[in-house]
């Protein structure tokens, strides 16, 4: 070899780097070694997901009514009236109160079709809950057709900007894996982070005829708070919809009947698929609900399978008649 | 040299610039549902003379708002190609690229800055682009920089930038083959660090025909042979290569005043009608070159249309958005700025590459598995710079009210594939594609039967039809199918309103039934 030997201080200075890069390749090869096998991962894979949505009831007492009906034309006043007879906004929505509220902004409709939440429905629940002291209103779906379309030809949008709630679009971050742990859905992911800010959540679905369920009422409102491979749940519908009951606990749930979609359901889109229903019903029990819902649609809740499916489960009673219900004319 | 004024005329050049490349970008980015409002989006591609001269040649009409592009041959005509270097967006990003990344000392930015033979393509590109015009196929999109510009924001650069956080869409647009997109504009963008302004020097066919008119112009710059001392100052900072150290190629000069700044002997200036002998008028063309550039439009026309893309063969996949001309027209019209492919909320309208024929190379069609579309919109046809898509009402869409005697405007029609589909394939209950399906009645409807499956269970379900008659070809139910691969349910293009020769039914789309 020729040339000056190398100085110790650069052999230590060369060597030593060489040997800080080996080591920590070696570290950082050793901290990312994944030693699981293919069921390991795959088993971790499946088991990911959050915890359950927590209850959003209130305890009001046993002779509380379960279910109130107001008839009459204006909807404030059916809102107000059916929410008055069930015990008043205030036994719901305390103070300070975050309160979701889910209407039906499935389709890109204007609200005359009945496809959709009727916006003046929306209005009137949402001013209760300000009434009642609520800290911020949100207005939350994740529809099918292209949201802010939706929201916006709806006229769930300009109701909510109206009254000053906030509508939150579904947008992918605002997902996450939940735990329903139902007959049917296990895990699936949710419209989860306006839920999560949320002390009270309230359904506020259209009466609407379903091509495949045989109607869509306040049970299978909350399709709308799922995400993921949504198309799969026709495949066993009636499962699905008696799951929705077990996976979520609403303080209320409005059935806006102002109009009713009576054919060519869900979707509509002719004014003579629709009829005047003149009818809001409130109530607690989401089974007695859409059972009177249905009687609503002239049609018998002894063939509607998914009732009976959520009864046999005990998430609610098809026998409303049964319970403390109470109804009232208004003009 | 004496120091340069705070004030000049170049300061006010940047500025406008800045104005126009900011202004061209938020019309990109308010080209969506919500922010749309009124804002005249389409204002860039109208005032662009190529498309209204090559729309004029292909459809013999000038649609609209493309008469605005006579408001751009006022300054052309009296100051030369002032486009590019004071309006142009493209122009400013090429540019801005020069500036930022080309840094290299001065002898070098001399040479770089040198008139070459290549810049004289550009003319080629456009003679090639008009003749094939003239036959009815309109290709300036391909490279008219508002065009190409504006589609690269569309296809690949706003969905990349939204990744950073989802600001853009509610939920994520995609675009097919936005890579390609996306590699076209990093590599002429790339170009500057070689050739300064290539692309305004050598490709683009607005700058070529903006050239041509320059001949007219009445002020150009102009060198006073008596003060040069020929030190070629005012090259390292020539954006057009127009030789203003010598006699300026009048074609060639973007206007951009930089040599003024530069030159240490005041030996330039911005003279009103100067000594002709002092200038190079015309561009650099060569007549045979020329001719042989008009034959590859005589050639490739005929080529291109014996494909059959538009005959027999045509692509069944390709369903154009609604309201769309027929195809021929189609191709007439359509200048592959993609604003259609911008606004469409829903993510279903895709830039094609082949799938439309080497002619439709960029147009907008309709990709159900990404997108379906919706029923109450007409966007598209409201951006449409050139009625390739028109502009209708909602109502004439829907074929209600006024317009019941045309019939709802079909896209296509859907069909079974019975041996992918849930319930006629595997006993499984499904008819997703009869909950959305928006016509009222619905084009899809089912039937209730029941079945024996392979372990003797009796079971009852629906399996679904379509009418044809009622369906639109709106895909939603192709897009919900949850067969997600190669969907159960797939729209094709026959049926649609815009082409009698596509049709399915006997009759008109009007006497579909429907409720009132």
């Amino acid at each position: 070899m020729s040339g000056e030997p190398i100085r110790r201080r650069d052999f230590l200075r060369r060597a030593g780097t060489t040997g800080l890069v080996a080591a920590g390749a070696a570290l950082g090869g050793a901290w990312l070694h994944d030693q699981r096998r293919g069921d390991g991962y795959f088993r971790q894979q499946r088991e990911a997901a959050a915890g359950r949505l927590p209850s959003y009831r209130v305890d009001r007492g046993s002779q509380a009514p379960a279910m109130a009906v107001a008839r009459g034309r204006d909807p404030e006043a059916l809102v107000r009236a059916a929410f008055g007879a069930l015990g008043g906004m205030d036994q719901l929505v305390r103070p300070g109160d975050v309160v979701v509220l889910k209407p039906n902004v499935a389709f890109d409709r204007p609200p005359a079709l009945g496809a959709t939440t009727s916006p003046a429905v929306l209005a009137a629940v949402a001013r209760l809950c300000q009434e009642a002291g609520a800290g911020r209103v949100l207005v939350v779906d994740n529809p099918i057709n292209q949201p802010e379309g939706c929201f916006h030809k709806s006229g769930i949008q300009a109701a909510a900007d109206a009254v000053g709630a906030e509508v939150v679009l579904p947008r992918p971050a605002a997902f996450a894996p939940l735990r329903i742990d139902g007959e049917v859905l296990t895990t699936w992911p949710m419209l989860y982070e306006p839920l999560a800010r949320a002390h009270k959540v309230i359904g506020i679905a259209p009466l609407k005829d379903h091509n495949l369920c045989r109607a869509s009422m306040t049970m299978k409102n909350w399709y709308g708070l799922l995400g993921g491979r949504r198309n799969q749940f026709h495949q066993r519908i009636h499962g699905i919809v008696a799951d929705f009951p077990h996976m979520i606990q609403p303080t209320a749930v409005v059935l806006d009947a102002t109009r009713i979609l009576m054919r060519n359901g869900p979707t509509g889109g002719s004014l003579s698929d629709v009829a005047a229903g003149d009818t809001v019903v409130v109530g607690t029990d989401m089974v007695a609900v859409d059972t009177f819902g249905y009687g609503l649609l002239g049609r018998d809740p002894a063939e509607l399978e998914y009732l009976h499916r959520a009864e046999a489960r005990g998430l609610g009673s098809t026998r409303w008649r049964d319970q403390v219900w109470r109804e009232v004319q208004v003009g | 040299m004496p120091a340069m004024p705070f004030l000049r005329i170049t300061r006010a050049r940047w500025l406008s610039q800045l104005f126009f490349l900011g202004l061209f970008l938020f019309f990109a980015f308010v080209t969506q549902f919500g922010y749309l409002k009124g804002y005249p989006v389409s204002l860039f591609l109208e005032v662009d003379p190529l498309v209204a001269v090559a729309t004029a040649l292909t459809a013999h009409a000038v649609y609209h708002g493309l008469l605005s592009s006579l408001i751009l041959l006022i300054p052309t005509l009296f100051l030369g190609r002032f486009f590019c270097n004071w309006v142009c967006p493209y122009g400013t990003l090429h540019q801005v690229t020069g500036w930022l990344f080309n840094r290299r000392p001065p002898p070098a930015r001399i040479d770089s800055n040198r008139y070459r033979r290549v810049y004289a393509l550009k003319y080629y590109i456009l003679l090639w682009m008009l003749v094939m015009a003239a036959f009815g196929s309109l290709q300036v999109g391909l490279l008219d920089p508002l065009c190409l510009f504006f589609r690269s924001v569309t296809v690949s650069l706003l969905p990349a930038l939204d990744m950073a956080g989802g600001w853009i869409y509610l939920r994520p647009h995609s675009h097919q083959l936005a890579w390609v997109v996306g590699l076209i504009l990093v590599g002429l963008v790339a170009a500057n660090l070689i050739i300064p302004r290539f692309f305004c020097r050598a490709l683009c066919p607005l700058g070529a025909s903006l050239g041509l008119l320059s001949r007219f112009s009445l002020w150009r710059i102009d060198r006073d042979p008596a003060a040069c001392v020929d030190c070629d100052l005012c090259l390292p900072r020539c954006e057009g290569a127009s030789d203003p150290h010598t006699n300026l190629r009048k074609s060639e000069c973007f206007v951009c005043f930089n040599c003024l700044d530069d030159c240490p002997h005041d030996a330039l200036r911005f003279a009103f009608l100067p000594d002709l002998m002092r200038e190079v008028t015309g561009p650099d063309l060569q007549a045979r070159r020329a001719i042989f550039a008009g034959l590859l439009g005589v050639l490739f026309y005929p080529f291109s249309r014996r494909s059959g893309d538009l005959d027999e063969n045509f692509a069944k996949e390709v369903v154009r958005p609604p309201a769309s001309v027929a195809e021929p027209e189609f191709l007439e019209r359509c200048i592959k700025c993609d604003q259609c492919i911008r606004v469409c909320p829903t993510n279903v309208l895709q830039p094609a590459m082949m799938e439309a024929g080497v002619e439709g190379i960029w147009t907008p069609v309709l990709n159900m598995r990404m997108g379906y579309c919706e029923l109450n919109c007409t966007l598209c046809g409201q951006v449409c710079p050139t009625g390739a898509i028109q502009q209708i009402a909602i109502a004439q869409k829907l074929g209600v009210g006024e317009f019941a005697d045309l019939g709802p405007v079909k896209i296509g029609t859907a069909f079974y594939d019975r041996g992918r589909c849930l319930p006629w394939a595997m006993d499984t209950p499904c008819v997703v594609c009869e909950e959305v399906c928006p016509t009222s009645p619905k084009a899809i409807y089912s039937r209730e039967v029941e079945i024996v499956t392979r372990w003797g269970e009796r079971r009852v379900l629906r399996q679904p039809y379509v009418d044809p008659q009622l369906c639109i070809g709106c895909g939603i139910c192709e897009h919900e199918c949850p067969v997600v691969d190669y969907r159960a349910i797939r729209v094709t293009a026959v049926g649609e309103t815009r082409s009698p020769d596509r049709s399915l039914l006997l009759g008109t789309a009007a006497d579909a039934p429907r409720s009132t």
